[in-house]
């Protein structure tokens, strides 16, 4: 062993020369102060003394590894047996699928059979003494170290990295920049985001009307009870959702009506925003962007269920508690010629989750 | 406000307190809005009926309430809720409440369904308000699931979970389970909107959708779970506790036999 | 080749084929007797392991029904309450896999339950490396391989759960998106280029896919293979025990007993799996429905594995920094990527933290009991706490409505609460472990008590004290004698202060500090003493009992006879 490892100086420091019945000598100690005491030099199982023991223990090996086997089988028969949508009621679970129940029952108890049956197996009758292995040092020898330090010189010195430091650093040079390439070609993975952000189709017209979500019909001011929600998107979105294939438009422009008695309503982002107590505020979080419309009409919170910031719809949507730092965006509404609730102009600010440029 | 509830168990009257304030400010609103949105049902109640219901009234209810509905330091007005709120409210066992708590519980009713009645009529005769629903409004045998499911979705699963199990909202408030909810009551929460929950009249879901949601909360409540025990339908949460828990204990008890020394 | 060993039977030509271009001959003499230690804790990673392999097979066969598109249909199949909604092809064939092939919905929640099991084992196995200290050296490297599995199961995992596109998953999306918004700098670029353009897009399902599938399971092996062969190399760590020594290891061999036990073991958790799977649902996606960015469901909560991050977003104050035209959104910031970068930084430098504190740059094979090493221990159970306590705060509404209290209560609680109790626990820990190591040198001296009680000829009464084993002495002697360093001079030979021995002294004290009340082991003396004391004490009983005078027993106790003979109560 090398002098330099920090091991105990010999690998059998715990000795051998103890009985391991009887009186113990509590003489040897490694360098670390532990006492080591003697190995037991043989475990005697029931198994290595009693043959019928053995005998017995090898039956039951036997039964496991035939009852693993007489689960797979079943198992094939289950996936025949059963459709994929048959429904069994089984105690204490309910009525779950048949298929998963006994597929899964038969395949799971097989496989934990299996694997009994070699434990078992490994635990009774295979060698019940322990075997001893030794260590050895992880640090390479002297003469090791000092070839593989005068090789790698050898190597360096002839491929002329320091000497030849023109190669060097026009190569240096050359690697830096090849990472350059792989990471614009990333680029294209998305648009810039550009003004994206900051711009919902409610302010694509000057007055877009508001369509009840649920029912999917234009609202009118009458429809709203006092203490109401609505869910409500914008007059047009599916067309645009159709053309673009995807659900962005929606991510932004969803909103919640509330209708609360005039009186209640303590403050509003921007005087009048309201039409005749009906508030329209964006439906998407101002922490993470969950949309929320858990609103409490009597106190007139809105809880996001993600993160549970919560907001006062009738105190222009302060933030009230919670992480969201920001208030929830109100949106100005009033009503068109035909009595049709209508947005009036875009949100005033970003809608949904900060992000650095919003400033 | 919002520190009243959250004082509440000292204090047992300031829940009331804060009940009495939400109600009153809802029932004077009710008395202020269009009267489209109501459709009152109390004119069929007989003479009978109603003394029936002021009996009962004066009985259960007024100590809270006031003797005219009016309101009391205990109890909100009740001019203007309507039969169905009445009908909710003590069918489902919340009225009369049985200790001043942050919110009313489900629990089983006091009266039987003809004392229900009869208060109803009695309360709805202090104001106009929505009445009971016809059977014919929440018969949902013809409706259409797969639609309730993403009205359900869109309107309900916020508070109530996406499984109808209820779930937290603030100051120790929270949505109930919709589990025990008849089509009948499910037809009255939406168009009364009781203790936190926002007013969906017909108006804003029309009596078609509520059909498509009371059959897919049925639905809920009949539910299979194909995979096997649901854990509460609570998400992964409970998932993870039967993870930690029964999983791997068990295989970490198989370790312990793996490692146990063989006698 | 020497003639001796020209095969003449099939097995032997087919070992011959192969040694003669691979020398497995050389592998398998140098490797088939390997030697393992036995014991419960060492066979955590083993479960993490099988997890994986579980991860591979279930989810091979989930790639060939699944469909990673964004692209919307209205679902047609067999479950009615889905009928005719739009949903993505991800989301359809979802449902698909579920309802209408057989041992479909057996697959899935086989493989979400394995991936749930497999950064559970993962922590567990970790758990089990840092108290027993075998992250030292020279096992700091396998340690850091092992942080970074960690981290990739989370990653792997949480794309795994975002690729059905139900509501659960879209929510948990779009809060990622939310976080990934608020990076300084780059966050909207980041976020543009993964989902495409605006949240949610069209891409994001595919992308998660391929990475899911592809490049992180990739790493994930390459990374258990160098992780395992590390293992093999250095051989694995050992508790102390009869003849276990820092120079050996004591166990079984590879072949026969090894292979039997851990291939019986990769069976049984894949049996438990299945049965869990069979018994237990799990991501009821048809339930949660299709993901649309205008729903999400009360109760919404990630997977286990990522409920710290949820909360610490949650429980975070809502701090903004609006200045200058940008937006520094400190209450995602922080929770989310400062705390975490923390949190795994500390955790993958702690082997050198600790070697730093200690001074101790030993190589280490045998395991510390963690009792014998209570600063290090309650250090692991206070970031044990903190880390639980972000997760409760992830479940608060959960809790909020199990228990039916307030919400913001709760919350507010936690945020107290999560820098409360990790120091607490710490206390705790610390002096639990010291009084445990008292315990075992009391046991060592004085042995277990039997309960048997002994009346001395003079009237005394004494309890029978037995022995320990072999096995519970050697685990309790096995114990390092810690020395902590020795606080240096602050002045030199000549009384000058030397300002910079500071480092030195700061070192020393922090040594002290960690191992500064440790117990020490008794002497060899006194060990001796207490030995000869047991078979004084076993001589007495044996006489008590052999001389066949008038004794009897009441009530448990044994009465020896008194001077005169008679016996008395």
């Amino acid at each position: 062993m090398a002098e330099h490892s920090n091991l105990p100086a010999s690998p059998d420091a715990g000795g051998h020369d103890e009985a391991a019945h009887g009186a113990l000598d509590y003489g040897t100690r490694d360098e670390r102060g532990r006492f080591i005491l003697p190995l037991e030099e043989h475990h005697q199982r029931i198994t290595d003394v009693d043959p019928r023991a053995a005998k017995r223990a090898e039956r039951q090996v036997a039964w496991l590894f035939v009852a693993g086997a007489a689960c797979f089988a079943g198992a094939v028969a289950a996936f025949v047996g059963f459709s994929s949508h048959e429904l069994i009621h089984v105690p204490m679970l309910g009525n779950v699928s048949a298929s998963n129940f006994w597929l899964g029952t038969l395949i799971g108890l097989g496989s934990f059979f299996l694997g009994a049956a070699a434990i078992h197996w490994a635990r009774r009758l295979m060698p019940g003494d322990e075997a001893v292995d030794y260590r050895h040092s992880l640090r390479g020898d002297e003469d090791s170290r000092a070839s593989a330090i005068e090789q790698f010189k050898r190597g360096a010195a002839e491929s002329g990295f320091l000497s030849r430091p023109l190669v060097r650093r026009t190569m240096l040079g050359a690697m830096a920049l090849f990472p350059l390439p792989l990471v614009v070609l990333l680029a294209d993975l998305g648009p810039a985001p550009k003004e994206k952000l900051r711009h919902t189709m409610w302010g694509d017209k000057p007055a877009t009307r508001i369509i009840n979500q649920g029912s999917g019909e234009l609202v009118r001011p009458e429809h709203l009870a006092v203490g109401g929600l609505i869910n409500a998107i914008p007059e047009g979105l599916e067309k645009v959702e159709e053309e673009a294939g995807t659900q962005n438009e929606r991510a932004k422009s969803s909103i919640i009506l509330v209708r609360m008695n005039p009186s209640e309503i303590k403050a509003q982002q921007g005087q009048g925003w309201d039409y005749q107590g009906i508030l329209a505020y964006s439906k998407i979080c101002t922490h993470v962007g969950c949309p929320i419309s858990l609103y409490q009409q009597r106190t007139h919170a809105l809880l996001c269920p993600c993160h549970q910031s919560t907001f006062d719809l009738s105190d222009a949507g302060r933030v009230v508690f919670g992480p969201a730092a920001r208030h929830m965006p109100q949106l100005r509404i009033g009503v068109d010629s035909e009595g049709y609730l209508v947005s009036l102009g875009d949100f005033a600010e970003p809608v949904g989750p900060s992000f650095w440029e919003r400033g | 406000m919002a520190n009243i509830s959250g004082s509440s168990r000292r204090r047992p009257y300031a829940g009331a307190v804060l009940l009495l304030a939400a109600l009153t400010t809802t029932g004077a609103a009710y008395a202020v809005t269009t009267s489209a949105i109501v459709s009152p049902k109390s004119a069929a109640a007989s003479a009978e009926q109603i003394e029936l219901g002021k009996r009962l009234f004066t009985e259960g209810c007024s100590s809270c309430h006031g003797l005219a509905g009016q309101g009391g330091s205990s109890g909100p007005s009740l001019i203007g809720v309507g039969a169905a709120a009445v009908d909710f409210q003590v069918g489902t066992g919340r009225m009369p409440m049985a200790q001043a708590d942050t919110q009313a519980m489900r629990k089983p009713p006091v009266y039987n369904q003809e004392q229900i009645d009869a208060l109803a009529a009695y309360v709805a005769s202090f104001g106009a308000g929505p009445g009971v629903p016809d059977p014919s409004q929440y018969d949902f045998s013809n409706a259409n699931v797969a639609r309730g499911g993403e009205i359900y979705r869109l309107n309900c699963s916020q508070c109530h979970n996406y499984a109808g199990k209820g779930g937290a909202l603030s100051d120790g408030k929270y949505a109930p389970s919709v589990m025990k909810a008849t089509p009948k009551q499910i037809y009255e929460a939406m168009i009364t909107g009781p203790q936190g929950m926002p007013v969906f009249s017909d108006a804003q879901i029309p009596a078609k959708d509520k059909q498509d949601i009371i059959a897919y909360i049925d639905y809920l409540q009949n539910a299979p779970d194909p995979g096997g025990a649901a854990l509460g339908r609570l998400g992964p949460v409970t998932e993870t506790v039967f993870m930690f828990t029964a999983a791997i204990g068990a295989v970490i008890a198989v370790t312990i036999w793996i490692g146990a020394k063989s006698r | 080749m020497s003639t001796s060993t020209t095969p003449t039977t099939p097995q032997g030509k087919v070992a011959d084929f192969l040694d003669e271009r691979l020398s497995i001959s050389k592998a398998i003499k140098s490797n088939i007797s390997k030697v393992f230690p036995d014991h419960w804790s060492f066979m955590l990673g083993e479960v993490a392991l099988y997890s994986f392999i579980i991860l591979l097979l279930s989810g091979t066969y989930l790639t060939l029904f699944f469909k990673p598109s964004m692209v919307e249909v209205i679902y047609n199949g067999p479950y009615v309450p889905l009928k005719g909604v739009k949903m993505s092809e991800a989301f359809a064939s979802t449902l698909h896999i579920s309802f209408d092939v057989r041992g479909g919905l057996l697959m899935r929640q086989i493989h979400h339950w394995a991936a749930l099991f497999f950064i559970g084992a993962m922590s567990i196995h970790m758990f089990r490396v840092f108290f027993t200290g075998a992250f030292r050296k020279p096992r700091e490297l396998n340690w850091v391989i092992g942080t970074v599995l960690v981290l990739l199961g989370i990653v792997e995992g949480f794309m795994g759960y975002s690729l059905p596109d139900d509501l659960l998953s879209g929510t948990g999306l779009r809060i990622t998106q939310g976080i990934i918004a608020a990076v300084p700098v780059v966050g909207t670029y980041v976020s543009f280029g993964l989902f495409g353009g605006e949240f949610p897009g069209h891409d994001v399902v595919a992308r998660f896919y391929t990475l899911h599938i592809l490049l992180i399971p990739g790493l994930i092996l390459a990374l258990v293979g160098a992780h395992l062969m590390m293992v093999w190399y250095q051989k694995h760590t050992q508790w102390p025990g009869p003849g276990r020594t820092e120079g050996n290891v004591v166990g079984y061999r590879l072949f026969p007993v090894y292979t039997a036990k851990a291939g019986g073991f990769f069976f049984v958790v894949l049996g438990i799996t299945t049965l869990i799977s069979a018994l237990v649902s799990i991501n009821p996606v048809w339930m949660f429905g299709p993901y649309t960015p205008d729903q999400v469901s009360a109760g919404s909560q990630p997977d286990w594995y990522m409920g710290f991050l949820d909360g610490a977003v949650r429980v975070m104050p809502n701090w903004e920094i609006n200045a200058l035209g940008h937006t520094l959104s400190l209450n995602l910031i922080v929770p989310a990527l400062v705390l975490p970068g923390i949190m795994t930084t500390l955790l993958g430098l702690y082997p050198w933290i600790e070697a730093w504190a200690t001074g101790d740059r030993r190589e280490h094979h045998l395991l510390d009991r963690p009792r014998n090493a209570p600063v290090r221990t309650a250090l692991g159970v206070m970031s044990i706490s903190f880390y639980l306590m972000l997760w409760i705060s992830g479940a608060n509404d959960i809790i909020a409505q199990t228990f039916r209290l307030s919400i913001n209560q709760i919350t507010v609680a936690l945020r107290v609460l999560l820098f409360v109790v990790p120091p607490l626990m710490f206390m705790l820990t610390k002096r639990w472990c010291l009084s445990l190591q008292r315990r075992d040198r009391e046991k060592v001296l004085h042995g277990h008590e039997t309960g048997r009680i002994l009346r001395l000829p003079h009237g005394e009464f004494v309890e029978i004290h037995a022995p320990l084993s072999l096995e519970e002495q050697a685990e309790i002697l096995g114990k390092m004698d810690v020395a902590p360093m020795a606080l240096p001079a602050a002045t030199d030979a000549n009384g000058v202060a030397q300002p910079a021995a500071w480092k030195a002294r700061m070192q020393a004290k922090l040594s002290q500090w960690f191992y500064g009340a440790n117990v020490s082991l008794p002497t060899r003396a006194e060990l001796l003493e207490a030995q000869s004391h047991f078979e004084h004490a076993d001589a007495l009983e044996v006489e008590a009992t052999n001389r066949h005078r008038t004794y009897e027993a009441v009530g448990g106790v044994l009465l020896a006879p008194t001077e005169d003979g008679s016996s008395r109560h």
